[in-house]
């Protein structure tokens, strides 16, 4: 069964030093709140994991919490780059950042191997990318009924993955709606798992016998973050922030002014901050 | 007729290269503008799809993101992203793919990578996401950008997503059956591949544009088809709706 804990418990007991940590959410859901506290935690040496590192993971990376980062697409969508990821590549700080880089069918196919319990995932792709080469992660395996090549990555096994959902009962259990992403693959896939929620309510009320839910019994810790995915969005509590998301490109790009983005709506903030940073 | 921008007309004639009857995976920017005025105007049922899972999608506004909630509101439904790249793209249930790109190079291949070398990159770029696989599994690939040297460049510095490789055996040899890129959209003029080579070649000019306006733009010596057309201008009708699109795409994402 799920404990129903607050946010900075979920991340004390569950996100640790050195840990490979996947915080999911195909731009609808991100986990912003958690991030944020990882943040003020000062968790140091991570593999971060992410389909889309986003914002959230600019963020991780310029206050100096992530070593490596595993993704497919790392960028502020329809906006441009990211710009603390990039200072870490090209200039490594405020540290260097070993990178994997897969693409998306790749990262999908590696979380639904983990939590499928298989080794690796296979699937028809990279077909003539230079992403073979660089990525020696990235292998062959023959079909062994009809001897076609297909490409095999490891599957994704995070020590911990993080996700934000609309809401969860009493008993922890969770509903996800909307673009449902990885989040699902990501947090059985994982040995741990944490999930923040809108709120906590008597009666989930599920839509539809078919809705996305996430069982008390799998998931670890469940904390409360009011607007905890902002400025992404939560279908049906509230939409993404897309002015943030542009302002965002201001704020990067320089290190002095991340810097003090970050002090003061993340590090002076506590949880509830104002809009765009955790709440 | 009215006065149009070059960005306008690459739009346009992005969209007409698409077809009513095509099921169509969107990247984001500039194809996601072509692929909602083809479906606004000569293609009302195109199916839309993005990679965040929204399948059938008819957005009123067009996404910042390809994740937007507006895409997952208007779609017929939305399936897990797993299930999209696996049963859908991979399936092969998607006739269309539609790219852009930071480099192409003569043969369309694609870079979103990195500018300069992959371990010292000069320019970190965001990477593949979904169109590595794109370029793989779609039926055919339409390519949309800017026309630049920069952009157009004589060899890409990474290959992200394969469009011919160095020639006509590359997708075969790389275990693909698909057709690969078969037209790229600029703001200049139309390319495509030669049927013999491969290499892309130029078989329409946009209206009011010089060969040596294209020669000019790209960073290797581009050559043209026997018969060179000219791209017909934007319609009256293609321009009211797309500027009506960008001009509630602005209100809505300027908002919140």
């Amino acid at each position: 069964m799920a404990d129903i804990v607050s946010l900075a418990d979920a991340i004390a007991t569950h996100v640790r030093d050195g840990d490979t940590v996947a915080m999911e959410g195909f731009t609808h859901l991100i986990p912003f709140a958690a991030g944020h506290e990882i943040i003020r935690q000062g968790r140091r040496g991570l593999t971060l994991i992410r389909m889309t590192p986003d914002l959230i993971y600019d963020q991780l990376i310029g206050a100096g919490c992530a070593s490596k980062l595993v993704f497919s697409w790392g960028g502020n969508p329809g906006v441009g780059s990211l710009h603390r990821l990039r200072d870490a590549v090209e200039h490594g700080w405020p540290n260097r950042l070993e990178l994997e880089e897969h693409s998306h069918a790749a990262m999908a196919a590696a979380f639904h191997a983990g939590a499928a319990g298989l080794p690796f995932a296979m699937l028809r792709g990279y077909a003539g990318s230079d992403l073979r080469r660089v990525n020696p992660n990235i292998r062959t395996v023959t079909c062994p009924f009809t001897g076609e090549e297909l490409a095999a990555v490891p599957a994704h096994r995070p020590d911990v993955s993080i996700v934000h959902a609309q809401r969860a009962d009493r008993q922890g259990n969770v509903l996800v709606e909307g673009i449902v992403g990885v989040q699902k693959e990501a947090v059985l896939a994982a040995r741990r798992s944490v999930v923040t929620v809108e709120e906590v309510v008597d009666d989930l009320a599920a839509p539809s016998p078919n809705s996305v839910i996430l069982p008390s019994w799998a998931v670890d810790a469940v904390a409360v973050a009011p607007r905890g995915a902002a400025p992404s969005y939560a279908h049906g509590y509230y939409d993404r922030d897309n002015a943030f998301y542009r302002a965002w490109d201001a704020i990067s790009r320089e290190r002095e002014t991340f810097e003090a983005w970050i002090d003061e709506h993340v590090l002076a903030a506590g949880m509830i901050g104002p809009r765009g940073a955790s709440g | 007729m009215s006065a149009y921008t070059s960005d306008e007309l690459m739009t346009v004639a992005a969209a007409r290269a698409l077809r009513n009857d095509d099921v169509c995976f969107v990247g984001i920017g500039a194809p996601s503008a072509a692929c909602n005025l083809a479906r606004l105007t000569h293609a009302p049922d195109i199916v839309l799809i993005y990679e965040s899972g929204t399948l059938q999608t008819r957005p009123e506004v067009l996404p910042l993101s390809i994740g937007d909630g507006e895409l997952c509101e208007t779609a017929l439904t939305t399936v897990p992203v797993v299930e999209m790249f696996q049963y859908w793209l991979q399936g092969g249930r998607i006739s269309k793919g539609f790219l852009g790109g930071a480099q192409i190079d003569r043969f369309a291949n694609i870079n979103t990578t990195v500018i300069g070398e992959y371990d010292r990159p000069k320019v970190r770029l965001p990477g593949g996401g979904g169109a590595p696989e794109i370029a793989g599994s779609c039926g055919e690939v339409l390519i949309t950008a800017k026309h630049s040297p920069r952009t157009f460049v004589d060899a890409v510095d990474f290959v992200t997503s394969l469009g011919h490789g160095s020639g006509p055996d590359a997708r075969r040899a790389a275990g693909l059956t698909t057709a690969g890129p078969v037209l790229v959209i600029t703001d200049l003029c139309l390319l495509a591949p030669d049927a013999q080579t491969r290499e892309l070649v130029v078989t329409s000019l946009h209206e009011g544009v010089t060969r040596e306006q294209v020669a000019e733009a790209t960073g290797w010596p581009v050559r043209f088809a026997d018969e060179v057309a000219t791209t017909p201008p934007p319609s009256d009708e293609e321009l009211r709706v797309l500027r009506d699109l960008h001009e509630r795409t602005e209100q809505a994402h300027a908002g919140s």
